[in-house]
């Protein structure tokens, strides 16, 4: 039994600085129309997000609203399977189902204490678009969502629940249709109207204090993961955490309070689409290079000339050509290890899961699980999956696929 | 003075140096030339399709230097490029304000470079290559911020009419003129030029009361898009409207 209560850490701390960089990752590359919203959230967020009203309204609504904890759950015939202690945090059981709901509790919190009346949000997989919408319905604020019109049609279910919660969901009619050009729209929208409206990110994207804030906000997730650990392995903390990341809001939540724990392996799974180099592809660690996307100086699919490539994936929450400015800095200095999982991969461990724990996982969460028998671990090995969100929206496309076998 | 914004490669790719004849011939008092790219956040509806179909045309960053450096040859009217700055990233930075620097080009605009990440990063490059550069300011931004913008900008201020992306808007409201007057009181020591929303002579002539002159940009596209319009006449005729 192994009894670890400090962090062993010879190398830099990882942490964001004042001037919101990882590293030489981050920052805030935005017009000055957008400056004064930027700059009051900045000067704002750590004080606002310690007050103990504002923590106690959080961790109250968390627990009652949210459902969390979520659980840990092990998983014995994925464990066999893999040869791995494979454990699943369990985000798929939270209310709307998926991570997401965790960073916009706290954002509408915010939004409610800077004034603000009026919410928007890009969303990709509609997994943000709903948790927003939700947030904007339990406080009464109006609430806008834009999303990809390529998006609205293969997430359909979102959309009809974003509506059922009284947002209104402005498709993105711009380049690929898809959580780029939403996140462009609602960086518009927010230009147009500086003085109303908050706008809540939904993953650790975007210009500082975002990737910060929102990896706070999701750190819940591995803020429980240690209690459990401890509870169920004796040790608070895991060989290897798996999580897909898009933008990368769930790993960062995952890895959150081991970033500086070295004993603890990080995995980001990015979503290969058609495969890696088929030009078809979303694997922004592999393809990207530096540069500055949605305000944020990061790893992003551009062209020479620094335009940006559109991506592709099966998966709309992963159909993204950045990462977040953490998830750059940890990648490209090695504390993180990038995979890349393809559509068809995805697909088959969404159905493995299902048929062998008996959990359909969202095709991003999809991502994370295919990428299990990549990773080389020993029997002993302490693993968790992110499992990030449920597969209903999906059904449609796991149907698909089942009809042309 | 009047600043006609176009982008490059729009509506055709080898459209930019007539066009930048047409302007100098119609006797405008500063160029201004978009970088088309794929993201413009600032933009609105008009500019963003503009730079969509100017990249279709095959428009590239090299090619936009070439044309500026033909242009040169027969037009010394002022010219600044406008774009966003991860394109001066990818081409580098040094090697970007330097290509400009012999083209000709006499500024930049580049609305998503931070005014304290120009100061610790940048500023020394452009003073190296005594390269204009103007920052925006807008009805939101605080007194001690527009004296930052005024010691940062050489060349002259883009002052945003309002709280909005580019695109023809319709009138200038009071509380536009109380901002603009509030500006002007000031005294500070770049011109100052107001852009977004302007778009026909009454709001030019609005402008030019108010500030040192005005931009206009969607406004002079629309007239560009025109089908089959012929670029040098429609140019002419658009400045002459604003101009009556």
């Amino acid at each position: 039994m192994m009894h670890n209560t400090t962090t062993p850490s010879q190398q830099a701390t990882i942490a964001v600085d004042e001037l919101g960089y990882y590293g030489e990752f981050g920052g805030a590359y935005i017009p000055e129309m957008l400056y004064p919203n930027v700059e009051t959230l900045r000067r704002q967020y750590l004080g606002l997000i310690k007050e103990s009203s504002f923590q106690d309204e959080f961790r109250r609504l968390l627990r009652d609203y949210v459902g969390r904890p979520s659980p840990l759950y092990f998983a014995s015939r994925l464990s066999a399977f893999f040869g791995a202690q494979i454990y699943l945090k369990r985000e798929d059981l939270n209310h709307t189902g998926a991570h997401k709901i965790n960073n916009t509790i706290g954002q509408i919190l915010l939004a409610r204490r800077l004034g603000k009346t009026r919410i928007i949000a890009e969303t990709g997989a509609g997994q943000h678009g709903v948790a927003t919408a939700t947030v904007c319905a339990l406080m009464g604020l109006q609430c806008i969502v834009f999303m990809g019109a390529v998006d609205m049609e293969r997430q359909a279910p979102n959309v009809a629940r974003m509506k059922m919660l009284g947002a209104e969901v402005r498709p993105a009619l711009s380049g690929s249709q898809t959580l780029k050009d939403a996140t462009n729209e609602a960086i518009r929208d927010w230009i147009n109207n500086p003085e109303d409206t908050h706008y809540i990110i939904g993953s650790v994207v975007g210009p500082h204090p975002y990737p910060d804030m929102v990896a706070r906000f999701q750190s819940v997730i591995s803020e429980e993961m240690k209690s459990q650990l401890q509870e169920q392995t004796d040790r608070h903390y895991p060989d290897a955490i798996v999580a897909c990341v898009g933008g990368g809001s769930n790993a960062a939540g995952a890895y959150y309070h081991y970033l500086n724990d070295r004993r603890v392996r990080l995995i980001a799974v990015e979503a290969a689409g058609h495969g890696v180099h088929s030009g078809e592809s979303a694997a922004t660690s592999v393809l990207g290079s530096r540069g500055i996307i949605h305000g944020s100086r990061t790893l992003l699919m551009q062209t020479p000339d620094g335009q940006i490539v559109e991506p592709y994936s099966i998966s709309a929450g992963l159909d993204y050509p950045g990462i977040g400015p953490l998830h750059a800095h940890l990648i490209s200095t090695g504390r993180a290890e990038a995979v890349s999982i393809t559509d068809e991969e995805a697909l088959k461990a969404g159905f493995f899961l299902a048929q062998n724990e008996g959990i359909i996982p969202a095709l991003e969460t999809a991502h994370a699980l295919a990428a299990l028998d990549r990773l080389g671990f020993s029997a002993d090995d302490v693993v968790v999956v992110c499992l990030s969100g449920r597969g209903d929206k999906d059904l449609d496309t796991y149907i698909g696929m089942t009809n042309c076998e | 003075m009047l600043n006609v914004y176009f982008t490059a490669g729009h509506p055709h790719r080898d459209d930019t140096v007539e066009i930048i004849r047409a302007l100098d011939q119609a006797g405008v008092d500063l160029i201004e030339v978009g970088i088309p790219y794929s993201d413009p956040l600032a933009d609105g509806p008009t500019i963003q399709q503009s730079s969509q179909v100017a990249l279709q045309n095959g428009m590239t960053l090299a090619l936009l230097f070439e044309q500026i450096a033909e242009a040169r040859r027969f037009s010394d009217t002022p010219l600044i490029l406008m774009g966003y700055f991860n394109q001066v990233m990818q081409y580098g930075e040094e090697s970007f304000i330097k290509t400009c620097q012999e083209v000709g080009v006499d500024g930049l605009i580049l609305p998503d470079l931070p005014l304290y990440e120009y100061e610790r990063s940048y500023k020394q490059l452009f003073e190296k290559y005594d390269m204009g550069i103007s920052f925006l300011l807008t009805p939101q931004t605080d007194e001690q911020r527009i004296h930052e913008i005024d010691e940062l900008s050489r060349g002259f201020i883009y002052m945003v009419s309002d709280a909005s992306i580019t695109g023809a808007k319709q009138g200038i409201s009071d509380r536009q003129l109380a901002y603009f007057e509030r500006i002007a009181a000031m005294q500070l020591r770049n011109p100052r030029l107001i852009g977004f929303g302007i778009s026909n002579s009454d709001t030019f002539q609005t402008a030019c009361q108010y500030a040192n002159g005005a931009i206009i940009g969607s406004a002079f596209i629309q007239a560009l898009g025109l089908h089959g319009i012929e670029v040098a006449g429609a140019t002419r005729d658009f400045v002459r409207q604003i101009r009556a």
